[in-house]
């Protein structure tokens, strides 16, 4: 018990304030039917050293040293030791949602460097506070786009996250929201423009695509937008890998952009905490969801930030709100902020240009084994790209992970048209070495069956 | 005169006063970054390329980016100085007490940090081979098993990323279940006492809200709930303890009028941090309930997230938890079941905010099921001694057992012009973080207490005499307490004009002026 700063002299002493003999009196109001008179049963008190043991034991568990080629919406990037020097601060660690502005300048400053730099990486006007990841920041973009447009009706298109997807499907399916799913072209992997056209209707409020998307294959933002607003539906874009903001144009046309910043220096971590949020144009910020920052003037003009525009908030709006979002990722874009004011304007462009020479050659490497080839080749690429194989995925996969080696995503789960495929990803924590490894490992095929 | 005493920023203050403990000291100024950034500064050097350099003109043709982004430029000292800065403009529980009622700031223990960071824990994929992720799944089930045994519930989820995302999911259970026999129904009740997420959250899931009255003594009008409660109920949406610190002492009879008409128990609970090792929500009628594990499991707020909310359930329920599920399968190890034909759905990629679970777990380690316990009893201690400490100042607009938070109201102060805003922005002079402002809605002027474990007697005291010193500044001096607060780095901000004119982002062109 030793988080609990309080003696037995002076509980009793603040017991005797009260007017109780025990603390337990204190609980009287509860029935007593439904009183607990026994010990939880849940582990004993642990010594802090014990703790560590369990952890470090749990992550001996995981297995360690292997070579990762996993990506699939979340990206392994070197995260600068200073991020979590800064996130560690008790100021920003264990202070709350900024409600109180004159004793949380400092995390609502920071929150409008985030908006302003999110602003400036995705080409969009304004940026929220932050989202609980690119999944559900989708989700609320298609809500948005409903509410802006008064149509209910989206187009998806199937290179877009399958988690992403299904997420989407869940949030939209109760409130009168349906979609549609566009498939892709199979020579390119970029979403088919043709069916796209064909899918949208009077009553599409948005088209959403991701880009780069599912197989790393960058979409053609631009003939998208021109095909959603010639029938007055709004375009969305995810992304899930906002390094690729470094190298890859802006999705400028846009009218929401949904972004996973997880890539900008927060850890994997199984799968969250992540970083999503909502950037759109101006004349469309009182339908966004999620809190926003904005600087203002105190009583004696010096520049100051607060929370603003909160009538869009459950807080205020309850029912009426333009989502129940309360808490959001605050501390994980606090992090995205520190890795992008580290990174900066040349060093973000130099990180995106690394990506993609080191996916270049992963890719070439390992498409030039027998019985390899790569999916997709003439269509732009970020870090990630398809393979697609004669040989089962688990046998290839098992040859891998006997050299230490995680392979790519196997696709078929969600798309078994592809027949055996893996999705690959190569940053810049990705070395030659690992590269020629894998390569190596792939061609022992032949070897093995000899 | 006493307000020349208590006053503890400008005029002088004796040392021997304990309020004295209250010093302004010069902190830089700070501009945004943006305005500290020069062409060629950098923070950054990349390890040199050991792979062929590509012309990226070529590879993305038209999809290239041609403008970089105007990211600031700067270098490591200065980021490490800028933040820093920003950050000694927070208040934080780590500087003191943070009794921002309902939101359960409590001490975040940094053995917590340092597991969630090992490498083998911060850097598992979720794509990664199940039997390369049996350390991480372990986490997950183990937390799973703790968090059903202290709800008393059979079934759990921790997909959900915080407590609203967690109503959501709890609210979409129920309408599955409702689905699958036969009728969705159509409404939610949601008291007036609620938290605004859980009208919104009702309405997300397509639901329409029935407002509840709150009795006289602020808690659910068992006779009005029976009255409304019919065929076309899915659920009642209920805090409990509720968001006035009270425990709905008549919980079953609540639970029966409801599972008399076949409507299901939601239970928000923002307010666990009551009840863990003295009650559990599944031994008194709950069907469904979300826990915000950033309150009562101390995993950080961090200025507003993240958050984690795990949804737990009945048995009933199990069978419409979103995909995936953790089981054990047949040769012993964990996997993730996604065979899951009754599921909701996902709610979120992957399997949520696993570096909270890592969190959580480590505090209820640390604790076990006594610290749990006792943690417990140390919160409505504490609340229940500023109940005691208070109430001959400040109006205590129910007289209903506290438990965990106390809720008074302005309405002496009010008398003097002054407002549950004004004392809020008064305590900060003080030393204190404010409590939770004008909430819940069913208390005019409300002042929302919750001290948590965490403080000891000693602070509890200072924050005790703190207020006591503002309601005699009401008294004598009300002026000083309506333009508080004057010990900050900026006064009361201008929310009205930030709203009206809204400067959502630094330009280049719009930039107005130093700090």
């Amino acid at each position: 018990m030793r988080y609990l700063p309080k003696s037995p002299a002076e509980r009793a002493a603040m017991l005797e304030r009260i007017g109780v003999r025990s603390a337990d009196e204190l609980f009287h109001v509860i029935p007593d039917e439904y009183r607990l008179r026994r010990d939880l049963a849940i582990p004993r008190q642990m010594g802090e050293s014990e703790i560590i043991e369990y952890f470090r034991g749990a992550a001996q568990q995981n297995g360690s040293g292997f070579a990762s080629f996993l990506g699939a919406g979340c990206y392994r990037h070197y995260r600068p030791v200073i991020i979590d020097s800064i996130v560690q601060r008790g100021e920003f660690l264990t202070s709350y949602t900024p409600y109180q502005a004159e004793i949380t300048q400092g995390t609502l400053q920071a929150i409008f460097e985030f908006q302003t730099m999110i602003c400036e990486l995705t080409g969009m006007d304004v940026a929220n506070a932050s989202m609980y990841d690119g999944s559900t920041g989708a989700a609320e973009a298609v809500m948005m786009a409903a509410r802006i447009t008064g149509r209910s009706h989206s187009v998806i298109a199937q290179t877009v996250h399958p988690e992403y997807r299904e997420v989407m499907t869940t949030y939209a399916q109760h409130q009168g929201l349906p979609s549609t799913t566009v498939g892709y072209d199979a020579e390119t992997g970029r979403a088919n423009l043709d069916l796209l056209d064909a899918s949208i209707t009077e009553d599409t409020a948005c088209v959403l695509v991701q880009s780069p998307n599912f197989f790393g294959v960058v979409e053609d933002v631009p003939a998208i937008a021109k095909i959603a607003h010639a029938k007055g539906a709004l375009l969305i874009v995810s992304i899930a890998e906002a390094v690729s903001l470094g190298a890859v144009r802006p999705p400028v046309e846009a009218d929401i952009v949904s972004l996973e910043a997880q890539s900008f220096g927060v850890a994997i971590s199984y799968g969250g905490p992540f970083c999503g949020v909502i950037a759109t144009k101006e004349k469309f910020i009182r339908q966004m969801p999620g809190r926003l920052a904005g600087q203002t003037l105190d009583a004696d003009g010096n520049r100051g930030f607060v929370l603003t525009l909160a009538t869009r908030e459950q807080h205020i709006r309850r029912e009426k709100a333009t989502s129940n979002i309360c808490t959001n990722q605050a501390l994980v874009a606090l992090m995205a902020t520190v890795y992008l004011t580290v990174y900066g304007r040349e060093g973000l462009r130099e990180l995106a240009m690394q990506n993609l020479a080191k996916a270049e050659f992963a890719r070439t490497t390992l498409a030039a084994q027998p019985g390899v080839r790569s999916l997709f080749d003439g269509s732009p690429h970020f870090n990630e790209f398809v393979l697609a194989t004669e040989e089962p995925t688990a046998e290839m996969q098992a040859r891998l992970l006997d050299q230490k080696i995680l392979g790519g995503v196997d696709l078929s789960r969600w798309y078994p048209e592809l027949g055996h495929a893996t999705l690959w990803c190569a940053t810049e924590l990705n070395t030659r070495a690992q590269m020629e490894a894998a390569a190596t490992a792939m061609a022992a095929r032949e070897a093995v069956g000899a | 005169m006493a307000t020349e005493t208590m006053n503890p920023v400008g005029a002088p203050t004796p040392r021997n006063t304990t309020l004295g403990k209250v010093r302004t000291h010069p902190t830089q100024n700070e501009g945004l970054i943006f305005e500290k950034s020069s062409p060629g500064k950098r923070a950054v050097r990349l390890a040199p390329l050991d792979v062929p350099e590509v012309d990226a003109a070529t590879l993305l043709g038209d999809a290239l980016r041609v403008e970089a982004a105007p990211l600031p430029e700067v270098s490591e000292i200065e980021i490490i100085r800028h933040f820093t800065r920003l950050s000694t403009w927070n208040y934080a529980i780590d500087l003191g007490m943070y009794p921002l009622g309902s939101c359960t700031m409590k001490y975040n223990p940094r053995v917590n940090e340092f597991v969630s960071r090992l490498e083998g824990i911060a850097e598992a994929h979720p794509y990664q081979p199940e039997t390369l992720a049996q350390g991480s799944l372990k986490v997950v089930r183990e937390l799973e098993q703790c968090l059903m045994e202290i709800t008393g519930m059979d079934a759990i989820t921790m997909q959900p990323a915080a407590g609203a995302h967690g109503e959501f999911t709890g609210i979409l259970l129920v309408r599955a279940y409702h689905e699958s026999r036969g009728n969705a129904r159509r409404k939610v009740i949601v008291p007036d006492s609620a938290h605004g997420t859980n009208p919104a959250t009702a309405a997300i899931c397509g639901y329409e809200v029935q407002n509840l009255k709150s009795n006289a003594l602020g808690m659910v009008d068992v006779a009005e709930l029976e009255r409304i409660v019919d065929e076309d109920t899915a659920a009642l949406m209920l805090t409990n303890p509720s968001t006035i610190g009270v425990f709905e002492s008549e919980i079953h009879r609540i639970a029966d009028v409801l599972h008399a008409k076949g409507a299901l128990l939601y239970m928000d609970g923002a307010n666990m941090n009551a009840l863990v090792g003295k009650a559990r929500p599944g031994d008194f009628g709950v069907d469904v309930m979300h826990l915000n594990l950033h309150k009562t499991f101390s995993t950080p707020h961090g200025g507003g997230g993240p958050g984690s909310g795990p949804v737990a359930c009945k048995a009933i329920l199990e069978p419409f938890l979103p995909t995936p599920v953790l089981a054990r399968k047949a040769d012993g190890t964990l996997g993730w079941n996604y065979d899951r034909p009754q599921s909701v759905g996902r709610v979120r990629a992957y399997y949520g905010n696993y570096g909270m679970f890592v969190r959580a777990l480590a505090y209820i380690l640390a604790n076990g099921p006594d610290g749990l316990r006792q943690t417990t009893e140390d919160a409505v201690l504490n609340a229940n001694y500023i109940r005691a400490s208070l109430e001959d100042l400040y109006e205590l607009p129910y007289k209903t057992a506290s438990m965990h938070e106390v809720v008074f109201s302005d309405r002496r102060q009010a008398t003097r012009g002054v407002k549950t805003g004004d004392i809020a922005k008064r305590i900060i002079d003080y030393g204190f973080h404010p409590f939770t402002v004008s909430f819940p809605l069913i208390v005019s002027g409300a002042l929302m207490i919750e001290p948590t474990e965490s403080e000891s007697k000693e602070e509890l005291d200072r924050f005790i005499e703190a207020m006591r010193a503002i309601a005699q500044e009401v008294e004598e001096t009300p002026e000083l307490v309506k333009n508080a607060p004057h010990s900050t780095r900026v006064s009361r901000l201008d929310e009205a004009t930030a709203a009206r004119k809204p400067v959502l982002r630094w330009r280049p062109t719009t930039n107005s002026g130093g700090a």
